[in-house]
């Protein structure tokens, strides 16, 4: 096993830096805490928050992707949700949206569930398995200066890219209350297809 | 005796239904009865098909697909139901629409005791994620049954699952 680095990096800092440049950016979390952080950086009616569907935010975030091409589409989610869907890194490797970023904030922990150690503390190399299943882009953040660089990257249509963010074990409170699904997605709908949400 | 084997031609009808119903992302797991229905899609520029490696990524995909605006679809075999009961939870708590044709094995002269289990449990397992199941065992009606699905989901979102036949699919020749 890897020795381990210390993570420094705040998961709510890492993801104001991202999301304070989203533009009309489509965004789709993960359930847990990744999906309190982006609350917590501004809510936004094209936020589709996942409280549930353990391993479903890539493939989300490819649906889509696919569906509105001209639309960048960030997945944040967590290293414990992606790690329980990732044959969706194969699909989307194969299929190739040129406008999806997938975003782990990888704690190596289930921190929802009593901080058990992922995978990712064993040594289990996220952004290495995206490269393996075709990612263009795909890498590993440790540092300021590293996520500096790739958040311009993050927007850029220029195929699916992989980032996987080391941050600390901080634990915050849950900033956003809306958890009503039919809410969130036919807010999603009217905020991006206008009165074609409702055909 | 040996059946017969005629041309199919519901796999045809299936896929003028999704057509005209306005189908853009069909995802699947492959299956034998869907075989001739893929390859349409395949060959359709509109269309956008999408290879799983598990039935749950549909269920997740389609929800993504539906948030940006589009409709699909998800073809998969029987024993792929039971890979995506928690991610249906999704679609009830936010009433997505899912359109799922469902080859059934397991049942109608099913060789293989391995598929009983996942046959059988199917239309239960379905029922109690909260899908609407509706069910089509003549060829003449698979178009019929299809366009009333989608007509369902669409409309009412809500998850609908056609279950289709393994009668209509004809028995896996498996003497050789």
């Amino acid at each position: 096993m890897a020795t381990k680095t210390k993570a420094t990096l705040d998961r709510r800092a890492v993801i104001n830096k991202i999301l304070e440049k989203r533009g009309d950016a489509l965004v789709v979390t993960g359930l847990g805490s990744s999906c309190y952080d982006v609350g917590a950086a501004g809510d936004h009616a094209n936020n589709f928050y996942l409280w549930g569907g353990m391993g479903a935010a890539a493939m989300m975030g490819l649906g889509l992707a696919l569906a509105q091409p001209t639309r960048q589409v960030l997945v944040i989610t967590g290293d414990g949700e992606m790690l329980m869907g990732l044959g969706a890194l194969a699909t989307i490797g194969t299929q190739g949206p040129r406008n999806l970023s997938i975003i782990v904030i990888d704690n190596e922990l289930y921190s929802e569930t009593g901080m058990q150690p992922t995978h990712t503390a064993r040594g289990v190399d996220l952004a290495a398995m995206a490269k393996a299943a075709q990612f263009p882009r795909s890498a590993t953040i440790t540092t300021d200066a590293q996520l500096k660089s790739w958040v311009p990257q993050l927007y850029a249509p220029a195929g699916a890219a992989f980032v996987a963010i080391k941050v600390n074990a901080a634990r915050y409170p849950m900033a956003i209350r809306l958890r009503d699904g039919a809410h969130i997605k036919n807010r999603f709908r009217e905020a991006l297809l206008g009165n074609a949400a409702f055909d | 005796m040996k059946p017969q084997k005629k041309p199919a031609t519901w796999p045809n009808d299936i896929y003028e239904v999704l057509k005209q119903v306005g189908i853009k992302q069909v995802a699947y797991v492959p299956d034998a009865g869907h075989t001739q229905l893929i390859n349409s899609c395949n060959a359709d520029r509109e269309m956008k098909v999408i290879s799983l490696t598990t039935e749950e990524e549909g269920v997740a995909m389609l929800a993504g697909a539906w948030l940006g605006g589009q409709r699909g679809v998800m073809l998969l075999q029987s024993s792929g139901v039971g890979n995506c009961i928690n991610l249906l939870s999704i679609m009830n708590e936010c009433r997505f629409p899912l359109l799922m044709l469902v080859t059934m094995r397991g049942e109608w002269g099913e060789f293989n005791p391995w598929q009983l289990a996942m046959g059988q449990g199917t239309p239960p397992a379905l029922q109690h994620a909260g899908v609407v199941v509706q069910r089509v065992d003549r060829a003449e009606e698979v178009r019929e049954h299809v366009f009333a699905a989608a007509q369902l989901t669409f409309n009412t979102s809500r998850p609908v699952a056609l279950l289709i036949s393994q009668r209509i699919i004809g028995f896996k020749d498996w003497s050789k």
